[in-house]
Formats: C-alpha cells, sequence, structure tokens
C-alpha cells in the first residue's frame, strides 16, 4: 500500500464569477520511504497539489488516500488532527513564530497534539539537538540565521515524528552554502529516519537531491521519473 | 481541542510579546471598572449618611417652610411669622415643643479674631426640640424673647476658635458688628454623621436676630418652624392639623396651593435621598458607558492582533490548531486583557471612591459584591467583545494565512 495515493484529483477556484481549474486530474502515488522532488513553473499546479498533500485544502474531485485512509472529504478540525499527527511543514519563508523562542516554536505541533509540558520540551529539544541547534535553543527567530532559522522548522517539522515532510522552497531564501546544507540534512532524515519527503522547487540542482522527480506542466504531471543524477548521497 | 490552561499560557505569552499595547488596551477597561466601583461606592456612602441624618435627628421631627413654588402659581407669598408658630403651639395638640427659626450666617469678632459662622435665631424651646444641653451660663429665655435682648449661647467650636481656652461668659462678641453678650455655651455634639461641626453655630433671641440681624421688613417673619412630636404616632396627626390651620391662617381658598409645606425630616432626607440616587446613577451609566467604550476599545486591538497575527494563526492551523483552539486563545487573550483591566480597576476605583468622598464628605462604601459584579462584568466585557475577533481568527484559511504578508 502506497503511503499517499492521489486518484484523478482535480482542483478548481472561484476567481470573481468564473471557475478556473487548477489541477486537471493528478494520479500520483508515493511509497513509504521516498524522496520526490515537484518541479514546474509557476502556475504549474505543483503548489496546489502540495497544499492537497499536506491537508491544507480539499480536492474538489478525486481521491487522496493517506496511509489507506481517505482524507479527501474530511471536515477542517479532522484534517487539522491529520497534519498534526502525518505531515511535517517546510516552507520558504521558515514560518516561525516571531520573538518566541526556538524551543516553543518546535513545541507547537506538541502542544496541539495535546502532549504534556514536560514530555514536550525534552522532545523539542531533542529534535533542535539532532538538528545541530543545541546552543540556539532559547534563541528567537530574529537572532537566528537563514540556516538557523530553517533547521528551527525542521525541527518543528519532524517533532510529534510525522512520517511525511512537506518541504515548499525550503532554500529559496537561502544562499547556496545554506541551502547545500539543508539539503543534505533532508536525505539525512530520509535514509536515517526513514522519512517520507517531498519537496517544491524550481531549482535543478535543489531537486536533484531528490531519489525521484516529478514535473507538472498546467495542472497535469508531465514527467515522472527516477533521479539518477543523485547529489549529496555519501 | 487542548487544555484550557495551555491557551491560557499561550494567550499570556502573546500578550507579553505587546506589552505596550497590552496595557494601553487594558487602560480602557481600567478606566471603566474604577469608574463603576467609584461612582457606586459614592452613591452608597451617600444614602448611608442620609440615613445616618435621619437616625440623628430623631424621627419625630417636624418642619414647616415657606413654598415658593406656590409663589410662582400667583399667588402672593406669605411668610411664615412668629405668630403662626405660636399659633401652631397653641391649637395643635400631639406636640412637645416648637421652635420658631431663622438661620442665617455672619461674621462674628471678639477682640482681634473674626470668625465666619451660623447664626440661629430661636427661642428658649429650641435646645429642646434640637436636643441640645447647656455646658456653662445659662439658655436664652422668654424674657430675651421678649426685650429683644442682645445674648448669645455660643457652640464648643466658636469658644475653641475666638476665646482660646478662656471663659466666654460674660464677654462681648459682635455679630456682624452689632454687640452680643454671651451668656451660655452648649455641651459640644461634635461632628455630624456626614462630616459637618454640629458646634460651629451661635444662638440668639429670634427678636434679636429679626430686629438686627437679618431686618426683613415683613412684621414676624421667621425663616421656618420646628416642631418636635410627642412620639413617632403623633406624626401624621400633627403635620395634617399643622397645614390646616396655616392655611387657615393664611387664608388660602379652596383649590389654592398651600405657600408653606410641611415635612417631617423622613420625608425631607428621603427627597434628598432620591436625588442621591439620580446621582449615581446617572454617576453609574456614565461609568457603565465608559466600561463598554472600554470594551469595544478591546474589540478594536483584538481585531487588529488578529490581521497583524494572521501568519501567526496559519502557522498554528498548519501545524494542527483546530478551529476551537484558535478561538479560544483570541477570546482568553482578550478576557486576560479585561480581568486585568478589572483588578487594577478596582484598585483605582477604590482610591478614586475616597478621592471623590473627601468632596462630598461622606466615606464611600465598599461592598465585596459591588467588586465581585465590577470583575465579573470586566470579564463579560471580555468575552462579549473578544468574540468577534476570535471567531474571525477562527475561520481563516491556513493556505491564505500562511501567505499573508
Amino acid at each position: 500500500m502506497a503511503l499517499v495515493e492521489l486518484k484523478g484529483i482535480r482542483k478548481s477556484f472561484i476567481l470573481g464569477e468564473e471557475e478556473v481549474e487548477i489541477l486537471h486530474g493528478v494520479d500520483l502515488s508515493v511509497e513509504k520511504g521516498e524522496f520526490v522532488a515537484m518541479m514546474g513553473p509557476s502556475g504549474s499546479g505543483k503548489s496546489t497539489t502540495m497544499n492537497i498533500l499536506g491537508c491544507l485544502d480539499k480536492p474538489t474531485k478525486g481521491t487522496y488516500l493517506l496511509n489507506g485512509d481517505d482524507v479527501s472529504d474530511l471536515d477542517n478540525d479532522q484534517l487539522a488532527d491529520i497534519r498534526n499527527s502525518m505531515i511535517g511543514f517546510v516552507f520558504q519563508g521558515f514560518n516561525l513564530l516571531q520573538k518566541t523562542s526556538a524551543l516553543e516554536n518546535v513545541e507547537l505541533p506538541l502542544l496541539y497534539a495535546g502532549v504534556e509540558r514536560k514530555t514536550r520540551h525534552s522532545r523539542a529539544k531533542e529534535s533542535l539537538i539532532e538538528m545541530g541547534l543545541s546552543d540556539r535553543i532559547y534563541h528567537e527567530p530574529s537572532q537566528l540565521s537563514g540556516g538557523q532559522q530553517q533547521r528551527v522548522a525542521i525541527s518543528r517539522g519532524i517533532v510529534n515524528r510525522a512520517p511525511i515532510l512537506l518541504a515548499d522552497e525550503p532554500t529559496g531564501n537561502l544562499d547556496s552554502v545554506t541551502s547545500d546544507e539543508i539539503m543534505s540534512l533532508f536525505c539525512k532524515l530520509n535514509s536515517e529516519d526513514g522519512i517520507t519527503i517531498i519537496l517544491v522547487t524550481h531549482e535543478l540542482n535543489v531537486a536533484q537531491y531528490a531519489k525521484r522527480i516529478l514535473h507538472f506542466k498546467d495542472g497535469i504531471i508531465t514527467d515522472d521519473k527516477i533521479n539518477n543524477d543523485r547529489r549529496g548521497v555519501v | 481541542m487542548i487544555s484550557s490552561i495551555e491557551i491560557a499560557r499561550t494567550a499570556v505569552r502573546a500578550l507579553r510579546r505587546n506589552k505596550t499595547r497590552s496595557m494601553l488596551t487594558a487602560l480602557g477597561i481600567i478606566i471603566g471598572v474604577a469608574a463603576v466601583i467609584a461612582a457606586f461606592a459614592v452613591g452608597a456612602g451617600a444614602n448611608k449618611s442620609i440615613d445616618e441624618q435621619i437616625s440623628s435627628f430623631g424621627s419625630n421631627f417636624i418642619m414647616v417652610f415657606p413654598d415658593r413654588s406656590a409663589q410662582q402659581s400667583g399667588n402672593t407669598m406669605r411668610y411664615l411669622t412668629y405668630d403662626d408658630a405660636k399659633a401652631i403651639e397653641d391649637e395643635v395638640s400631639g406636640i412637645e415643643a416648637v421652635a420658631p427659626m431663622i438661620n442665617t450666617s455672619a461674621t462674628i469678632i471678639y477682640g482681634n479674631t473674626n470668625w465666619s459662622t451660623s447664626v440661629t435665631g430661636s427661642t428658649e424651646k429650641f435646645s429642646q426640640v434640637q436636643d441640645w444641653e447647656i455646658a456653662q451660663g445659662r439658655d436664652i429665655n422668654e424674657s430675651d424673647i421678649r426685650q429683644g435682648a442682645k445674648v448669645a449661647v455660643v457652640g464648643k467650636t466658636i469658644v475653641d476658635k475666638m476665646f482660646f481656652g478662656e471663659s466666654p461668659l460674660g464677654q462681648s462678641i459682635r455679630v456682624n458688628k452689632i454687640p452680643f453678650n454671651v451668656i451660655g455655651v452648649f455641651v459640644s455634639k461634635g461632628q455630624s454623621q456626614s462630616g459637618g461641626d454640629q458646634d460651629d453655630f451661635v444662638l440668639v433671641p429670634i427678636t434679636s436676630a429679626q430686629k438686627r440681624l437679618v431686618r426683613w421688613t415683613t412684621p414676624g417673619r421667621i425663616g421656618n418652624i420646628y416642631i418636635k412630636g410627642v412620639s413617632m404616632n403623633a406624626l401624621q396627626y400633627i403635620q395634617s392639623e399643622t397645614e390646616v390651620l396655616l392655611r387657615e391662617r393664611h387664608r388660602i381658598k379652596t383649590g389654592q396651593a398651600d405657600d408653606f409645606s410641611v415635612r417631617n425630616i423622613s420625608q425631607i432626607l428621603e427627597a434628598r435621598r432620591k436625588t442621591t440616587t439620580i446621582m449615581s446613577m446617572l454617576l453609574g451609566s456614565i461609568a457603565f458607558i465608559s466600561l463598554v467604550v472600554g470594551g469595544i476599545g478591546i474589540m478594536n486591538i483584538m481585531l487588529v492582533s488578529v490581521t497583524e497575527r494572521t501568519r501567526e494563526i496559519g502557522i498554528r492551523m498548519a501545524v494542527g490548531a483546530k478551529t476551537m483552539d484558535i478561538r479560544a486563545q483570541f477570546l482568553i487573550e482578550a478576557m486576560i486583557l479585561s480581568m486585568i483591566g478589572g483588578t487594577l480597576g478596582i484598585i483605582l476605583g477604590i482610591f478614586t471612591g475616597y478621592a471623590l468622598a473627601s468632596l462630598t464628605s461622606a466615606p464611600p462604601i465598599f461592598t465585596v459584591s459591588s467588586i465581585l459584579l465590577a470583575f465579573f462584568f470586566s470579564g463579560l466585557v471580555g468575552v462579549g467583545f473578544g468574540y468577534y475577533p476570535a471567531w474571525k481568527a477562527s475561520l481563516l484559511n491556513p493556505i491564505d494565512a500562511l501567505k499573508y504578508e
């Protein structure tokens, strides 16, 4: 059974009076432990697909099976639960709470999972240490570099042991050296912890860290192949 | 939904991140609650002091005074006269004593000392009606009244302020430049319940007051008449008999309004109580309005805060916050703001109450129930005005919220 399975996903938005279809039937199956990069020009539907995969949005038509369960028709609170337990997010703009310590930021998913305070602290700390931030635990985002902020965001993504990590242009705001560091971290999480990673990017050298590369164009997947020139594999 | 303690902690953290704004927002509630507390306490204090006045006057006490409203309705004004008082005493039964009164104020001089005080012109019945006793010397008597003698009985304060411990008996004081001989001193009654000095006055024979102090042109004119009934039960009777007698004496035709008013002390004070109640209701409603305005301030700031923190809300939703988690967070933030405002408002209200009461001389009364009510109400304001912003926050779409710049 695939971890993620999209079948005939269509998504339309109402723009003014008109209904505009963005996704024209996306079929995708991702197994546990995969590392997938989604590429394509803007407006090709990759971000919309990402939002549906992340349970932030619902498809207009089609079925989304997550771990075998149909999640295409759940209500907002059920989706919130799934996001909390199954999916970690990493964004281009980091999306950390400002004026809030790295620790508290990482604790957030555990807070909404109802984890008790002490456990929350220790697990968040562990996660930050794993990301190499042992000396930045009580720093606020404004006191951290871009790479450090992104590592805090990754810690937050994995702290609740979600099996899937979704990354939307995670290196978009970073220089190339830091980008490589972050991408190596993703590779490590994928190979050592078995976390399934799905990544949106438009940079080929970033996509090249993935095991599988998808190309989107005009709301459908046009190309889907195994990446034979993988970077960063030790 | 996660526990409300966790949400409260989150809310407190969020408020701390914006300390200045939180305090300014709470200020609206602080002022509102303080105003409510102070208004209620001052109102309650004023009412209590009226109650105490009723009991200190004694309840079997009737006052007759000229009614100016009758004059305006076309009647020729008849003043009360010395003979009216005499007639009441002679013809109405159930009366213990009647004192005709002239109240005026004057500057009295003894040696180099000046003192402004109130001067009462009355008869030997005054002490009986008002329960005064003589400490030294003697009271005024009937022959003083007949002769219009220039004698005076003084209160304790006069002795303290003008004679500095010397015996005033036999000394001559000048009341509005007219020399009066001091013949007696009253026993001190001290402060009245409402804080006024009861001993700061001079009693002179009413005839001397008429001739030498007020110099009214109507012969025999007096200010008002105090009547002491033999008992509470007699009051009703005395009141109606006095009215009939005075209408007759003043030749008021059937259907015409009285040119005088007969009230027992509790009726007079009841009227004053009505005034203070209206005043405190007025104050209270202004205070209430300011509390509501404070609540609107909270709503305003929370709405700004929701907009400003759209991205934060998006992040929280992305990592698993449910609709109710977000709603509760903003609601609790609003409630905490208003509760802090409420608590500080209670403290400020107590200070304000005492400050205001020092002007009215009736000590304010703070009841636990009024304080609890104000606190409870400020919480309610928080919930009431915090709900809309919280509801708005909880309905945000996480994708749009995350994209918000």
